[in-house]
């Protein structure tokens, strides 16, 4: 697999988490930290990097009931990463560029959702085709901003 | 005259412990007649837009209820993303540690309050 | 490459090392200042040695070959060395071609009856040597990042003094361009020293500042925001008349932030928040 940046990027570990209750957000929070601290995240890396995951799983949880989380510890140019997909198979996102809208929400929230969440991760991407699901995907580098 | 309410967070709270403590909280204000509420933070290491939107709640309902809520402790990484992540928290005081949170209290409603404590935490 | 042509440099790789080091000396791309005559000596053999071999193998043709690739790690390591040490790019690539130009000469003495092998293993050598010259050119690039890199790190670590002024306020003085990189380091100090010293005010000084873009602005506007949601207020001074307009002139809002044009004042209006009065004592 290869992402934007030119780079190789390899698979260090994989884990999936399903994702089909409440409390199952706990839990992933929990694993995404270990991911985090393990390779070495500074605390404000790790603090953005578990709420971008718990923003995100709500949404799944909310929208489409539940779904998979894949969390995997990547390395691309001698830098390594936490990477984590959301799948789920909900009613899907309809227009996608007015979803990373700031201010835009379907749901009863603040009204941030994917915008805000985007901005604490390194990198974003999204597929979503209306009744089939939704699949997020967001990339924290150890030492990204 | 009303008594100020303390309440410390010391677990990373999923929804419904969160809206639990919304419920208990608001009930506790109107029984204690509270003027003051102190939501201490400082072991949080993770506030979303799901536990910001609770915070927010709370100060709303309780100034329906004539009592002021100040938010303390809250971490530097922990501030640093709810910015990132578009939260301002506009609705709600904030201060740096309980002790300043007390001093915001008194400020704001004069010092014809008495204070009182409770404890909200681990023992969910 | 002709056997006869390896086997003679193979041969004489001691004189023509002496050589190179001699011509080296000529070109006044010693620098004995920064790396000793012994250190450039040994480099230059490895060098050599590596490319004799190269010239020899079989596989000269190929440029994916093992042989290639050990030169090619040589010359880069060799290329990082020099730029660490503080050459030149132009010292380095001279460097490089001149091994070039003392092998040209060895063999135009020996050969200089047999016009077409001479042209033919010039032509071979050049080609190997000029694509040394451009490794050569990328890693001391490289070598130079790095060490720009590491400098980076070095002024974001100490140029973000976070001052203790008075009890409960604390002052940021910044100094420089702030770009993303920096900001995140200094928000992050200020906010740690803010609970660290239980501050309720900071003063952020932007006399420093060369300018203010909105992106800085928003950079400044972030930064008050987070002390905010953790009990601190911000005041921002140090602006200057022309910070001033370039801010209203981009339509940047800092009206709910609090701007001093003076470090002095910010701290005026510090000691008005905290209750504070400055007096002068009557002197007994």
């Amino acid at each position: 697999m290869s992402g934007k940046g030119g780079g190789f990027m390899v698979t260090l570990s994989k884990d999936i988490i399903e994702i089909t209750r409440e409390q199952d957000v706990v839990t992933l929070r929990n694993r995404v930290k270990e991911l985090a601290v393990k390779i070495g995240m500074s605390l404000l890396g790790q603090t953005k990097l578990i709420t971008a995951a718990s923003e995100l799983v709500r949404n799944m949880l909310r929208y489409a009931g539940g779904g998979k989380v894949t969390l995997e510890v990547v390395l691309r140019d001698k830098v390594t990463g936490v990477q984590l997909t959301f799948a789920d198979e909900g009613p899907g996102i309809a227009d996608i560029r007015l979803a990373m809208q700031d201010g835009y929400s379907t749901g009863k929230s603040l009204g941030l959702g994917l915008p805000g969440t985007k901005r604490l991760v390194n990198e974003f991407s999204i597929q979503s085709e209306v009744g089939k699901g939704t699949t997020i995907t967001v990339i924290r580098w150890k030492n990204g901003l | 005259m009303g008594s100020f309410l303390l309440v410390t967070i010391q677990v990373d709270l999923y929804d419904r412990l969160a809206l639990n403590l919304e419920t208990d909280l608001i009930r506790m204000v109107s029984e204690t007649d509270a003027r003051g509420v102190l939501i201490d933070i400082s072991a949080v290491g993770l506030v979303d837009s799901f536990m910001g939107r609770i915070l927010n709640n709370i100060a709303t309902m309780s100034r329906i209820m004539d009592a002021e809520t100040v938010v303390v402790g809250m971490q530097p990484a922990v501030a640093i993303t709810l910015v990132e992540l578009g939260l301002t928290l506009a609705g709600v005081h904030t201060a740096l540690n309980v002790e300043r949170g007390m001093e915001l209290l008194h400020k704001r409603l004069g010092s014809d309050v008495r204070e009182g404590g409770r404890f909200y935490g681990n023992s969910e | 490459m002709q056997s006869e042509v390896t086997k003679f440099l193979e041969k004489n790789k001691q004189s023509i090392l002496t050589q190179w080091m001699t011509n080296l000396a000529e070109d006044h791309i010693l620098r004995e200042e920064l790396m000793s005559n012994e250190k450039s000596r040994q480099q230059s053999e490895e060098l050599l040695l590596a490319v004799l071999k190269v010239i020899a193998s079989d596989n000269f043709k190929n440029t994916e070959s093992q042989e290639h690739e050990s030169v090619s790690d040589i010359i880069s390591e060799v290329s990082i060395y020099r730029a660490r040490q503080g050459f030149t790019p132009r010292e380095t690539a001279t460097y490089v071609l001149s091994l070039k130009q003392t092998l040209a000469e060895v063999l135009d003495k020996k050969f200089a009856g047999d016009a077409r092998l001479l042209y033919e293993s010039a032509r071979e050598l050049n080609q190997l040597l000029d694509s040394l010259s451009i490794t050569t050119f990328e890693t001391f690039i490289k070598g130079r990042e790095e060490v720009i890199m590491r400098q980076t790190d070095e002024i974001g670590e100490i140029s973000t003094p976070v001052i203790r002024v008075w009890e409960g306020v604390v002052a940021l003085p910044i100094i420089g361009t702030l770009d993303s990189m920096r900001t995140q380091t200094v928000v992050e100090g200020l906010l740690q020293e803010i609970v660290a010293t239980g501050s309720s005010i900071a003063i952020l000084d932007i006399s420093g500042v060369p300018a203010v873009d909105s992106l800085v602005a928003q950079h400044l506007i972030k930064t008050v925001s987070a002390a905010r949601l953790m009990g601190a207020e911000c005041i921002i001074s140090g602006i200057r008349p022309e910070i001033a307009q370039t801010i209203v002139h981009l339509g940047i809002d800092l009206s709910s932030i609090k701007t001093k044009a003076t470090l002095a004042s910010a701290l005026k209006l510090a000691f008005q928040m905290l209750n504070l009065e400055v007096r002068r004592g009557e002197r007994k």
